[in-house]
């Protein structure tokens, strides 16, 4: 599945939290949506999710306006963790992974939390309440339930926040061997330069609403002289408008 | 409709009941007392009232009918927080679920877990205080669905606030129906409110539902058309309640309530 956003923007009250934004991104292909606290990242997500209403502008995925089309059709193919967002504490791990499989309408579910729950070591904790584990533990069961429904579109809202260097690095390899075996079109918000020189295809750099620059991350590097991404984007950040 | 997304949804809040016996006893808990003191209350009347005298348990079988609407209302507006206390807002809200399957599994979720606390209640009344509902006969089942259909649009309407303007709108939720109480004439005849205040009192269908409960029990007398009324004034209440939820879906799409809600 493709996504193309068109002249989106976003306001609340007198606040422009989106300005005009426009791209697309190909099937198989990882976007790194990147910018500072409050720059329009997660309203963005908001509206390619239809969770909300653009002021105006479009986002089309697969030739279908996200809020225009039934949502819920496009919404079983995609899907969306974020370590701001959590599952029912008092269910297990189990439970929550039927809840969701049967919300997603998933065929075969006891098979498919099987697999996934052996692919993302979910097995030891599956009977627990999801309350009662560690952050790279809900981490993982998040990461589980965004991709019960095998996603044609992921969007990952910082992924590996809050997590240990170790468990951060085993979501990364995931992530990176998950989209090596199934075609699947991710969108990443994140504040980890590494993730997102490693994960990402192409970047986008908001500040304000706006985009400011996009490209490779190898591109966005060189044109601005840094080292580095994380150079890069402090150069963005903190340079004035 | 998909009927497999509806179980689903529901199954989160049968999971949350069964997993927690605490849970169970706090739903049971809450109507026991209310059969307890009202069925003192009652043995009272019965003795010291020339309106209820002789009519045992009429003002028990009120306030055991005040429950089920009271605890499907509850019930209704409770799942909904359950997702925004949970952190789970957003995650139900990207599933590729209508909002007539919300409604719906919360509808069917909410009997069930207003059976769970009145069953026991009713039970323990018969006894105890030899009060049964039952003696209402085949009107009990028409009172009850109006009561719960009733109940289920109070739910909606709060819902919708909640949905709209967050967890702040979390104490109408509670107040809500003591809000109606006074107008829906559940212990007493309408002939005792102020005139102006009847009019908007027979706008609700507590008073029909309450008027023919006493008219069983005291003149065993049914009217199948007040009950009928009473029915259909909360079927509308119900569309009313829909249509407000729907508002308030996509208000919070424009406010951008639905990503952040509980936060």
């Amino acid at each position: 599945m493709n996504i193309k956003v068109k002249n989106l923007s976003k306001k609340f009250n007198n606040f422009i939290a989106v300005n005009n934004i426009n791209f697309t991104l190909e099937k198989n292909k990882t976007l790194g949506l990147l910018g500072s606290n409050g720059c329009g990242k997660t309203t963005s997500i908001g509206m390619m999710l239809g969770l909300i209403t653009p002021t105006s502008g479009e986002v089309i995925i697969d030739n279908k306006n996200v809020n225009n089309t039934n949502r819920s059709d496009l919404l079983s193919k995609m899907n969306f963790a974020s370590p701001y967002i959590e599952l029912p504490k008092k269910l297990t791990v189990q439970q929550n992974l039927q809840v969701y499989g049967r919300l997603y309408g998933v065929k075969d579910l006891k098979n498919r939390i099987s697999e996934i729950s052996e692919d993302l070591n979910l097995n030891n904790f599956l009977n627990k309440n999801t309350g009662e584990l560690s952050s790279g533990q809900k981490n993982r069961v998040s990461l589980a339930k965004s991709l019960i429904n095998k996603p044609d579109i992921l969007f990952l809202d910082e992924p590996t926040a809050s997590l240990d260097p170790d468990i951060g690095d085993f979501v990364r390899q995931y992530i990176e061997i998950y989209k090596s075996k199934n075609q699947i079109t991710i969108i990443l918000a994140s504040h980890n330069m590494k993730e997102v020189e490693r994960l990402c295809d192409t970047i986008i750099m908001m500040k304000e609403g706006q985009i400011v620059d996009r490209g490779t991350c190898k591109d966005l590097v060189s044109r601005h002289g840094r080292n580095n991404l994380e150079d890069t984007f402090l150069k963005i950040a903190r340079s004035k408008k | 409709m998909r009927w497999h997304k509806i179980y689903g949804l529901s199954l989160r809040h049968i999971y949350l009941i069964r997993n927690s016996f605490p849970r169970i006893l706090d739903l049971i808990y809450w109507p026991s007392v209310q059969v307890f003191l009202w069925g003192f209350i009652s043995e009272f009347f019965t003795i010291n009232s020339s309106y209820y005298n002789n009519t045992a348990g009429v003002i028990l079988t009120a306030a055991i009918l005040y429950d089920f609407l009271f605890r499907s209302s509850i019930s209704y507006n409770m799942m909904f927080l359950e997702e925004i206390w949970s952190r789970n807002f957003t995650n139900l809200f990207i599933a590729p679920i209508k909002i007539s399957e919300i409604i719906t599994a919360l509808t069917m979720t909410a009997i069930l877990r207003t059976l769970i606390g009145l069953v026991p209640a009713v039970l323990v009344a018969i006894p105890l205080f030899g009060v049964s509902i039952f003696k209402l006969g085949i009107p009990l089942i028409f009172l009850l669905v109006a009561l719960y259909i009733f109940g289920i649009s109070l739910g909606l309407l709060v819902t919708a606030g909640l949905l709209r303007f967050g967890p702040s709108f979390e104490n109408i939720a509670w107040a809500s129906l003591f809000f109606l109480a006074p107008l829906g004439c559940i212990y007493y005849p309408i002939e005792i409110l102020p005139d102006a205040l009847q009019m908007v009192a027979k706008s609700l269908p507590l008073v029909h539902i309450f008027e023919e409960m006493r008219n069983i029990l005291i003149d065993q007398t049914v009217n199948s058309f007040e009950i009928f009324k009473s029915i259909m004034i909360s079927f509308i209440y119900f569309v009313f309640g829909v249509i407000i939820f729907y508002t308030a879906y996509y208000g919070a799409k424009i406010k951008g309530t639905l990503i952040n809600i509980g936060e």
